[in-house]
């Protein structure tokens, strides 16, 4: 019987990585929930609020957007609307061109990995180079991140300390005091030969227009001090309608992605610098990214727009923590990719239609989820359009022989009985693929189909 | 999840769905139900038609197929009366998940109204009836296995009350308790390595704790562990906890 593509991956993964993908991610669950339960008596009331507020900007996109639109222009940014990869990629290229610009320095931006910007500009003589210390080392090795919150979470400090030696970075040395000593040397002047700083956004307010980017390393900070024009590029689902719902998703964000109360800088971006105002790009562009979003949205599982990309359904994740982020084959791994990735998709969600089944449906991603997406039900009614739209799915047992006995209690009692043969059968010889493969792993108790039935006609009843 | 919006318990006459599992396999969890709800003076109907809760196919993605078996589970419980089911993951099937897969269907309030009688066995016994302790005696440490489609109800809580107030059982934690043990439907079949990795992980984890025995109000849950316990040549004494309760109240008096 064959597997599942994540689950043939999670088997070739080598038992270090494992390691560190493991530890790496039990450990800041565990952070997120002593910080979470610790300071509030009742987080999950927190979380169902942010998940309300999100829902609804994702339920009124149509009128957030357009209000949003009118903000932003209104504080003198340049806005671009991208409906694919493509036109969000050439937006950004042609800022540069006019800008005559070749050198960027990039804050870590999942939607850059998603329309894959690197590569784009790379072709045009462009050098994007990234500054978020784990997306610098993604970026020497030529990798791809396999965390949407730690980039390099498969990886350990001696790999790091040998791709630093590769790239001529220094002599081998993996404590990550030097590591980040040495990137940092190499990055600081970096930041003064760009001429383009690009960032995401976490959020982006549509009362203010108010970007709003959060690091731990500071790094877009540098970004935008150095340079002169500044491009943010977001997701059109990133909105929250007002600055202060940002008290409830700043403290949801740090909280539940790396354990933190607060992230350790939080920008809000209100447009380019202002006369009188002594710092900052004076341009700004902010770069409206759909590429797959309204498709989503037009869906029945549009409730993942409300995704606020903090990962903590990914630390928790059993089947994330066995098979690593690379398993996902997609930009957003773990449970959320497991929807996300495939709408995004469109009209060619089959190519990723295994990946909603790669989930025990547990629901611990529900449980931890900062605005409680219910992303097993989405899950689901992925797994129920693969096999609507008639997607193979090796290993899964077929359910038409089962349907027909459950629904005939007559037939149904027969089975029950003569179930009892496979209790008398090797397990090659069982006629049910699944019963093998459930005995590769396992034993099967004795089969007792009947018994039940039979005590219950006819046991003598206590008085 | 499941809460406020459930059929409130008024008399003391209650079905058994006694679940595809313990109808092939698990006679005596069935029986142990059976007893424990008679014991605490309900009279326990059997609808003779029941065969499954339709969740196989429905984790399987073939919907079309649950429904019809959904449908035939709301036939075969048709009477008012509070249904209850051995097993967390069968009772979420019930009030949840068919909800689910029927939201565009025509007969949606029927298995809704299904969904809001049908109480998991130890939600039942201590939010539904009231009862908060139990009789009896049973020695033994006890390593309780919290099964994740008993996550956002009542049950886990319930159960470990129930197995907690017993003379002489000693519940004992063990690590990752919020984590799944792999089983997970066709999952296990179609995702054999990271189903058994699970497995063995949740194995190590009860086996630090050093308990007499596994305790799950699912035997899906303890079939995968106590299985790959047993193919390792390591058994683990499992049992679900309603045979706990009736070897305390019953077999102690």
């Amino acid at each position: 019987m064959k597997s599942q593509p994540i689950d043939t991956f999670a088997a070739g993964v080598d038992a270090g990585t494992r390691a560190s993908v493991y530890g790496g991610v039990k450990a800041v669950y565990q952070k997120r929930t002593k910080v979470l339960f610790d300071h509030y008596a009742d987080p999950d009331r927190l979380r169902a609020l942010a998940g309300e507020i999100k829902q609804h900007v994702v339920e009124n996109l149509d009128s957030y957007l357009p209000a949003l639109e009118a903000k932003l222009v209104a504080n003198g940014v340049k806005v671009h609307w991208a409906p694919t990869a493509e036109a969000a990629c050439e937006a950004v290229h042609s800022i540069m061109k006019a800008r005559g610009a070749t050198k960027m320095v990039k804050a870590k931006t999942m939607v850059s990995e998603e329309i894959e910007l690197e590569d784009y500009l790379r072709r045009r003589g462009i050098e994007p180079l990234e500054t978020d210390l784990g997306e610098f080392i993604v970026q020497l090795d030529h990798d791809h991140p396999s965390h949407i919150v730690a980039p390099i979470i498969h990886k350990n400090r001696r790999q790091i300390a040998e791709t630093f030696e590769k790239n001529g970075l220094g002599e081998y040395d993996d404590e990550p005091q030097v590591i980040t000593q040495r990137a940092r040397r190499f990055l600081r002047h970096k930041y003064l030969e760009a001429d383009v700083a690009l960032t995401g956004a976490n959020f982006i307010v549509a009362e203010s227009g108010r970007v709003v980017v959060v690091t731990n390393e500071g790094n877009s900070r540098f970004c935008l001090a150095a340079t002169r024009c500044h491009i943010a590029l977001i997701g059109i689902e990133k909105i929250v309608p007002r600055d202060r719902d940002l008290g409830l998703f700043l403290n949801l964000l740090a909280r539940s992605g790396t354990g933190q109360q607060l992230t350790v800088y939080n920008e809000f971006i209100s447009g380019p610098r202002a006369p009188g105002q002594p710092d900052g790009p004076d341009e700004m562009h902010v770069v409206l990214v759909d590429n797959g979003r309204t498709e989503a949205l037009a869906s029945d599982c549009r409730d993942i727009l409300r995704c606020i990309r903090c990962g903590a359904c990914l630390n928790v994740c059993p089947v994330y923590r066995q098979a690593g982020g690379h398993a996902y084959r997609s930009v957003y791994p773990g449970p959320v990719g497991a929807v996300l990735s495939p709408l995004l998709l469109g009209k060619r969600f089959p190519e990723k239609a295994d990946l909603p089944k790669a989930s025990s449906l547990c629901g611990a991603c529900n449980e931890v989820c900062p605005v409680n997406i219910p992303i097993p039900d989405l899950l689901l009614r992925l797994r129920d359009r693969a096999h609507a739209e008639g997607v193979p799915s090796p290993g899964t047992p077929p359910m038409g022989a089962w349907a027909v006995l459950a629904t005939q209690p007559a037939a149904w009692k027969v089975a029950l009985l003569g179930g009892r043969l496979i209790n008398h059968l090797p397990t090659s010889l069982i006629p049910v693929p699944a019963l093998r493969a459930w005995e590769s792993k396992r034993t099967l108790p004795p089969w007792r189909g009947g018994e039940f039935r039979k005590w219950l006609r006819t046991r003598r009843r206590p008085e | 999840m499941h809460g406020a919006d459930r059929t409130p318990v008024t008399g003391k006459r209650v079905q058994l769905m006694a679940t595809c599992l313990c109808d092939a396999f698990y006679a005596d969890a069935a029986k142990a139900t059976v007893e424990v709800l008679e014991h605490l003076g309900c009279e326990v109907l059997f609808p003779e038609g029941q065969t499954c809760c339709g969740q196989p196919a429905f984790n399987g993605g073939d919907w079309p197929a649950s429904r019809r078996v959904v449908r035939h589970a709301v036939r075969t419980f048709s009477s008012a009366d509070p249904v209850i089911v051995p097993s967390g993951s069968c009772a979420a099937m019930m009030f949840h998940g068919a909800a689910l897969e029927f939201e565009r269907e025509p007969d949606l309030a029927e298995v809704v109204a299904l969904g809001r009688r049908t109480w998991e066995l130890g939600d039942f016994i201590v939010n539904g009836l009231g009862v908060r302790s139990w009789p009896g005696r049973f020695d033994a440490s006890i390593a309780l296995h919290r099964s994740c489609h008993t996550r956002g109800t009542g049950s886990s809580d319930a159960i470990a009350l129930l197995l907690g107030s017993i003379a002489g059982v000693r519940l004992v934690e063990f690590g990752e308790g919020e984590q799944c043990c792999g089983f997970g439907g066709t999952f296990s079949v179609s995702f054999p390595h990271i189903s058994g990795a699970m497995g063995d992980l949740k194995l190590d984890h009860v086996r630090a704790s050093k308990p007499d025995l596994l305790v799950s109000g699912d035997m899906s849950c303890l079939m995968h562990l106590g299985g790959i316990a047993d193919k390792e040549g390591a058994p683990l004494r499992t049992m679900h906890f309603a045979q706990v309760l009736r070897d305390a109240a019953l077999k102690t008096s």
